[in-house]
């Protein structure tokens, strides 16, 4: 979707403020909700594309005033709700709904560990065949979907270099919205900062982006 | 709740969501609720907390650095294929599952940022800073690299290359950074002791 998330190349957010001896976590709520996401993640009641599309579904002058981990909170309490793990009433109220069944945690302390040294490969081992070889020419595609998508708009109708193909990957667009994990191969493309941004940008600076096969076009 | 309004949640979902105006308040309440029906065990938060909090972070990335400054055959294999280096060292996992090293030259500066979202690489670098996750980096470093990097206070000469790295899919980038003159006599660990996290990202050099 055309959100505010997709932000690269905007002006007027101000300078860059990075911040000194910054702690991991600024308070214990913020180390909490975001231990809430991963263990309730380990359900796997949804997927890291849709839990990207439940924060980008924030409402753009919210995202903009929320901080990060109020965005988790908010994309948390969505998730739940629509993937029916929790009631709106149940938040509301707090309580759980009278009669409703315990459910047995996913993820308990003892397996924390392994879940953080396993991970969650996003590559899959599948015989799909690259549409595009390295050092092809490629367009981005003119795609504007209403759905999640990590095709960012900067990008989109240029031309760059397919620079390495890193293999076959969950696609996100289908993904995040339940339709099918449609691996592809995905590719990193150099586009040109002055394809990008124009004759201002440096005649030798480029941006590289990861596209998937469904973002390109030969050029 | 009925198919009618489950359905209305998808069409207009956040209708009822506002910025919270007590989070600590609310996540408590929903850690409890969540605790109360059985989906978390709070002792896993515990420890998914101190895992970040204490375990993870740059100092991990840092080793990597240094292992590739000292040793040029495991430097190949880093760049060759940051996963499987990395896990010689025993990192990988968890936003670390598909690693890409990025080497700085004399000639080339590489910088990092995911302009959709927070993408980082935190098997090695842990949890991101603030900044990296903000707007303002988001906006800029794919637009207006080299002025954000003079934010810095890094000061890129026109004739190195700047290549930036927007983590778009679920590969991860870590910067190998340039090993400052005068650390030839240093061990691996006094070397990664000069290592940053934003050398890491692109965003600083290191220096001895």
């Amino acid at each position: 979707m055309n959100g505010i998330h997709d932000m690269g190349g905007m002006h007027g957010m101000g300078p860059v403020r990075p911040e000194r001896d910054e702690p991991v976590f600024h308070t214990a709520w913020e180390g909490r909700v975001f231990a809430l996401n991963i263990a309730i993640r380990a359900r796997r009641a949804w997927n890291i594309d849709a839990g990207r599309y439940g924060i980008e579904l924030i409402p753009p002058a919210d995202y903009l005033r929320m901080s990060y981990y109020e965005r988790w909170l908010v994309r948390l309490e969505e998730l739940l709700v629509v993937r029916a793990l929790a009631t709106r009433e149940e938040l509301e109220t707090k309580t759980p709904a009278r009669g409703a069944m315990k459910a047995e945690p996913a993820l308990t302390a003892d397996r924390v560990p392994f879940v953080i040294r396993n991970g969650a490969a996003a590559s899959r081992d599948v015989p799909v065949p690259p549409r595009f070889a390295v050092k092809q020419r490629v367009r981005a595609r003119m795609l504007n979907p209403e759905g999640h998508t990590r095709l960012p708009r900067y990008v989109r109708g240029r031309t760059g270099t397919v620079e390495r193909d890193h293999g076959v990957y969950v696609f996100p667009d289908t993904n995040a919205l339940f339709l099918g994990e449609n691996p592809q191969h995905v590719y990193s493309v150099r586009f040109a900062a002055r394809e990008l941004w124009g004759p201002r940008a440096s005649p030798l600076d480029a941006v590289y982006l990861d596209l998937w096969d469904d973002y390109l076009d030969p050029a | 709740m009925d198919a009618h309004d489950h359905d209305h949640d998808h069409a207009h979902p956040h209708d009822h969501q506002v910025v919270p105006s007590d989070p600590a308040l609310r996540v408590k309440a929903l850690e409890s609720l969540l605790v109360e029906k059985g989906l978390v065990d709070p002792a896993a938060l515990d420890a998914l907390v101190d895992a970040y909090e204490t375990k993870i972070g740059p100092r991990n990335g840092a080793r990597v650095v240094a292992r590739a400054w000292s040793d040029p055959a495991y430097k190949a294999r880093l760049l060759a294929d940051g996963t499987a280096a990395m896990a010689e060292l025993g990192y990988g996992g968890a936003q670390g599952e598909h690693m890409r090293v990025l080497e700085n030259t004399p000639t080339v500066h590489n910088l990092v940022v995911c302009t959709l979202c927070s993408c980082y690489p935190w098997s090695v670098l842990g949890l991101p800073p603030v900044w990296y996750k903000s707007a303002p980096y988001r906006s800029r470093a794919v637009i207006d690299p080299r002025g954000v990097l003079r934010e810095f206070g890094l000061e890129v000469p026109d004739h190195v290359e700047v290549r930036v790295w927007d983590s778009t899919a679920e590969l991860r980038y870590l910067v190998l950074p340039e090993r400052p003159a005068g650390t030839e006599g240093l061990s691996e660990d006094q070397l990664a002791a000069l290592v940053t996290r934003d050398a890491m990202v692109g965003t600083a050099k290191v220096t001895a």
